[in-house]
């Protein structure tokens, strides 16, 4: 515990670094999803192409997209821009398909109830459709949160600072506590991101709250 | 820079002999399939025993939560630190990443075989191991094989950080190039990464398809036979 002990403001900076990156990813992520999903699970001739090419987009590698992004717009290599963007890429990737199969399972009837009643299509989304969404959208946001939190450690290989530069420091260094700190901290931090998603969740979707 | 990637990508030099792309795709992909085998022999047979007994169900989304939290590159560099840098340490961290979707897979794929033609088949006297064997696995096989699917392109992908402990995969070329400041090495590494998942998922697809088209047919002859 020694190692622990003496580098604490390190490691507290480090933490620092990475909710800095994925928060921001993981809002963005869902400012993104959540009107490209309604529209995919819309317009569907629209939508299933668009969900499965994202998918596609999801296959490519982590490493590989660091490194690309920023030679194809000319960004460095080590600019939080470029974290930024690669990790709103495949949160997006992740997120549209909960997303669209979240406005899927709106029931039809409640859409026409709603349309019956004359909401216009700006009204219906914001009272009827995103709401009885929230569920399932929901779910789909903790997997994203979860799966970024852990993806911005794979940045500290081409040297962005987040809890990852624990694993690739003490790998050089070969000290194994260095190593687990990294992994414990992250895990904790995946850990209360999902927690705080899951009461956001009850807060904004009362009505699931009696059963 | 991209120019400088495709040119390195041209050049046949870097194509050829052991530390060559060819070589290097091939161990790529070896190591992908060892460690998806290697993980499904466990996690497959695993996730239908407990979508037949239905007990234990909570390991499976404990599996897949977990897990996914866990970052790969932790796990390796953790392994690499204890086993050296042989290709021990990233096969493991590997087929932790593999294990969660391939035993969701297979534990999904065998909840959604339909319980009254699970029930129908103890009726007529199958025994547990038939339901198993003739109606619960085939009614699981096409999620299983998406799960299969999923998890290679995973798998695949995230081998490329395995070059980071030990000296495996196409991954090589990323971190090499990052090392000597070649990006152009950098990105081609990448660019053959990504063509490398991409052609993966397409034979997967085209799989799928053919399969999918002699699935349709048998049933077609079946539903022909009934009507006689």
């Amino acid at each position: 515990m020694t190692w622990i002990a003496i580098n604490i403001p390190e490691i507290v900076s480090l933490l620092g670094h990475h909710a800095a990156i994925a928060l921001p990813v993981i809002i963005i992520s869902v400012m993104f999803s959540i009107p490209i999903g309604w529209v995919a699970s819309r317009k569907r001739r629209l939508g299933r192409p668009l969900i499965a090419g994202l998918e596609l987009l999801y296959a490519i590698p982590s490493l590989a997209l660091f490194v690309l992004i920023p030679a194809i717009f000319g960004f460095g290599l080590r600019s939080n821009a470029n974290i930024l963007i690669v990790l709103v890429v495949y949160g997006v990737a992740v997120l549209v398909r909960s997303c669209a199969e979240a406005f899927d399972s709106v029931p039809a009837d409640t859409r026409d109830a709603a349309d019956a009643c004359g909401f216009s299509l700006w009204r219906r989304f914001w009272a009827v459709d995103l709401p009885l969404s929230l569920p399932v959208c929901i779910a789909g946001i903790r997997v994203m949160a979860v799966s970024t939190i852990s993806l911005v450690t794979v940045g500290s290989v081409i040297g962005i600072q987040s809890l990852g530069t624990l694993f690739t420091d003490g790998f050089q260094r070969g000290l194994m506590e260095e190593v687990v700190t990294g992994l414990v901290l992250t895990v904790a931090f995946a850990l209360i991101v999902d927690l705080a998603i899951v009461a956001i969740g009850k807060l904004l979707t009362p009505w699931t709250r009696s059963r | 820079m991209l120019e400088g990637a495709f040119l390195w990508l041209a050049d046949p030099a870097n194509w050829g002999g052991n530390a060559g792309i060819w070589a290097r795709l091939t161990q790529h992909v070896v190591f992908t399939m060892a460690v998806v085998v290697a993980s499904a022999v466990i996690a497959i047979p695993l996730g239908i025993a407990i979508g037949h007994t239905k007990r234990f169900h909570a390991l499976v989304t404990l599996a897949s939560g977990a897990a996914r939290a866990i970052p790969t590159l932790g796990l390796l560099t953790l392994l690499a630190l204890m086993l050296g840098i042989g290709f021990q340490a990233p096969f493991i961290a590997l087929m932790v990443l593999a294990f969660p979707p391939l035993l969701a897979g297979a534990y999904a794929g065998v909840e959604s075989a339909d319980p009254v033609t699970v029930d129908a088949a103890r009726a007529i006297g199958m025994t547990e191991w038939q339901v198993v064997k003739s109606v619960e696995i085939p009614a699981a096989l096409p999620v299983i094989s998406a799960g299969i699917r999923s998890t290679v392109l995973q798998v695949a992908a995230t081998a490329t950080l395995a070059a980071y402990t030990s000296d495996i995969g196409l991954g090589r070329f990323v971190f090499a190039g990052m090392k000597t400041n070649h990006f152009e090495e950098t990105i081609g590494g990448a660019i053959l990464v990504m063509a490398l998942t991409l052609f993966l998922d397409a034979i997967f697809k085209l799989i799928r398809r053919i399969t999918e088209t002699s699935m349709r047919k048998r049933e077609g002859t079946i539903a022909h036979e009934n009507q006689a």
